[in-house]
């Protein structure tokens, strides 16, 4: 307004106004803010350093005359220590490391799924906090102790009941995953199921859906992006992990015909080599490969876990 | 259509007492709402409204804590004795005062309901879909796009898809809880008309704040305040100047202190 109007007095002033910022308060807030820049970009760093420091020791054996990339990811002859012969060929380990993960997938995500919809939708009250609490203790099992439940336990009721000739193989090793597995894929899932808001579950149950129909047409589809990303993290620590599958699957260099058959994935070849491999040796840089292609297997699967979220966004 | 007598009972509430834990929020209230009439509930907020509803298609019993007790009949048959409460929730479409539109496609938020019934046919359900949104106003602006999100739809017009939901399973009542507070008003008249032209084919409970959308539409109106009844009477003499009581006066004039 241009023309002030006399007839109507301004309003009251308050009686305390806040003072001028002082200038230690703008600089601090500067401070924290290139704080905060720093932390965020800190993890851009850290990955890319790790990868170039892993990828720096691989590097020398790409260039190195006697090598074949296509050998290494395709031939399945993994003899690294031979006289005269010596071949890095990890196929059968990629192999291994799929085969495991596929299978404890196909093992933990039924479960890991339903248990989180029976917790967030089903049980009472007081059951819910008895298996969360549960749920959490498993999580918290170090994946050595898991290994030696594999090696132990798991490997005797395998002979036992299936009257495979060894225990420790891709069974032990997929069903131990699998339970390494259940309780991320149990609590995240939980999480997403508790994130679909309750005027989606009232507004469903007023039209008159069962329960099961509002778990199956309405909080499933609401919650899939969280349900993904529980069952890609799933996947990751099936991917990564380590010890448990060394001590559960066998440990034997071999493309797997049936769930009986032992096998060695990828993180377990690492772990049980690097420690004899001469530094700086062929084989050493081998490892580091390895490292590598693991490095690329993780990226792959996030970025495909990303693509998929976001095309189901985008729709 | 049959023709029914206009004083057939639909619901009779007898005696109805609901508590949120300690907490008494309505005090046993009794009425009746009739077939084919539009029962228009008014009352200031936390009187009651809402919880009253809510208990008439049993989505309380979802609030931990709940205690009713009395009788609310819906075709004579106590809704707490049902053997079948899916298909007493059927029998009732609700829509909320905030939009809820679920995370579906348009189309699968109002098949969702005849889906779930088991109806399966595409041919069947594509004919309910489109019905139910060109009663809900809503057809001409979605039509091209029934596959698209309907979370991704304007506040109004999430509104509206959620009366089509609410029409989507043929409801013999139709429970409407402050509808108009996210939709303008050319929208709120558009919407009205339709009330109007379904009142011949269900019954209709509609809470409002609006007084004024009461007196336009309702047969009946019921002034709810703390949980009790203060007047239920045909609505011209709810808006005449002499109400039974005159709280009801002030409540409809605004000078309810």
């Amino acid at each position: 307004m241009t023309e002030p109007n006399s007839a109507t007095p301004a309003p009251p002033a308050f009686a305390v106004r806040a003072a001028k910022r002082a200038a230690w308060a703008v600089v601090g807030e500067k401070i924290l803010e290139a704080l905060v820049y720093l932390c965020g970009f800190s993890a851009i760093v850290f990955v890319l350093g790790i990868f170039l420091f892993v990828f720096k020791e691989a590097f020398p054996i790409l260039a190195n005359d006697n090598f074949s990339l296509t050998q290494f990811l395709f031939s399945p002859e993994w003899y690294p220590t031979s006289e005269v012969n010596k071949r890095y060929g990890v196929f059968a380990m990629i192999a291994g490391t799929c085969s495991v993960t596929v299978l404890a997938m196909v093992i933990a995500v039924p479960f890991g799924l339903g248990a989180a919809i029976y917790i967030s939708e089903f049980c009472g009250h007081k059951t819910r906090e008895i298996l969360k609490i549960v749920i959490e203790f498993l999580a918290a099992v170090p994946s050595v102790v898991w290994g030696f439940i594999g090696l132990t336990v798991m490997s005797r009721l395998i002979v036992q009941y299936t009257g495979a000739p060894v225990g420790v193989n891709m069974l032990n090793g997929g069903i131990i995953l699998a339970l390494m597995c259940v309780p991320i894929i149990v609590s995240i899932s939980e999480d997403a199921l508790k994130a679909v808001p309750d005027s989606y579950r009232e507004a469903a149950i007023a039209l008159g859906v069962t329960r099961w129909q509002l778990v199956w047409r309405v909080l499933l589809p609401a919650a899939k992006n969280g349900l993904l990303a529980a069952v890609l993290l799933g996947v990751g620590r099936g991917v990564g992990e380590t010890m448990a599958v060394l001590m559960a699957t066998g440990h034997a260099v071999h493309i797997p015909n049936s769930v009986f058959d032992s096998v060695r994935t990828l993180t377990a070849n690492i772990a049980s080599e690097l420690g004899e491999a001469p530094a700086g040796s062929d084989h050493y840089r081998v490892l580091f490969l390895i490292g590598v292609l693991l490095f690329t297997l993780t990226f792959a699967v996030n970025l495909i876990a990303d693509t998929i979220v976001r095309g189901i966004r985008r729709k | 259509m049959v023709n029914v007598p206009a004083i057939e009972k639909h619901i009779e509430v007898t005696g109805l007492r609901l508590s949120y834990g300690m907490k008494e929020v309505l005090h046993g209230i009794s009425f009746d709402i009739r077939r084919h009439e539009i029962l228009g509930v008014i009352g200031p907020a936390q009187s009651g409204k809402t919880s009253l509803l809510r208990c008439i298609n049993r989505t309380i019993e979802f609030t931990p804590g709940t205690h009713v007790s009395g009788t609310i009949t819906v075709d004579g048959e106590d809704v707490r004795k049902v053997r079948d409460v899916y298909a007493l929730r059927r029998k009732i479409g609700m829509v909320a005062p905030l939009p809820v539109g679920l995370p579906l496609s348009i189309r699968e938020n109002v098949a969702l309901a005849p889906r779930s019934a088991g109806l399966t046919r595409k041919g069947d359900l594509d004919a309910i879909v489109e019905q139910c949104l060109r009663q809900a106003a809503l057809w001409d602006e979605v039509k091209d796009r029934l596959d698209s999100l309907g979370t991704k739809l304007s506040g109004g017009q999430q509104q509206r898809l959620t009366i089509a939901r609410a029409l989507s399973h043929q409801p013999e009542i139709l429970c409407l809880d402050e509808f108009s507070i996210a939709i303008d008003p050319v929208t709120t008249m558009r919407i009205e008309e339709v009330l109007k032209e379904l009142r011949h084919h269900m019954t209709i409970i509609l809470v409002t704040n609006l007084t004024q959308q009461a007196r336009r539409l309702a047969d009946r109106t019921m002034f709810l305040w703390k949980g009790e009844i203060v007047e239920l009477d045909t609505t011209d003499v709810i808006f005449s100047a002499k109400p039974t009581d005159p709280r009801t006066r002030d409540y409809v004039e605004g000078v309810f202190g």
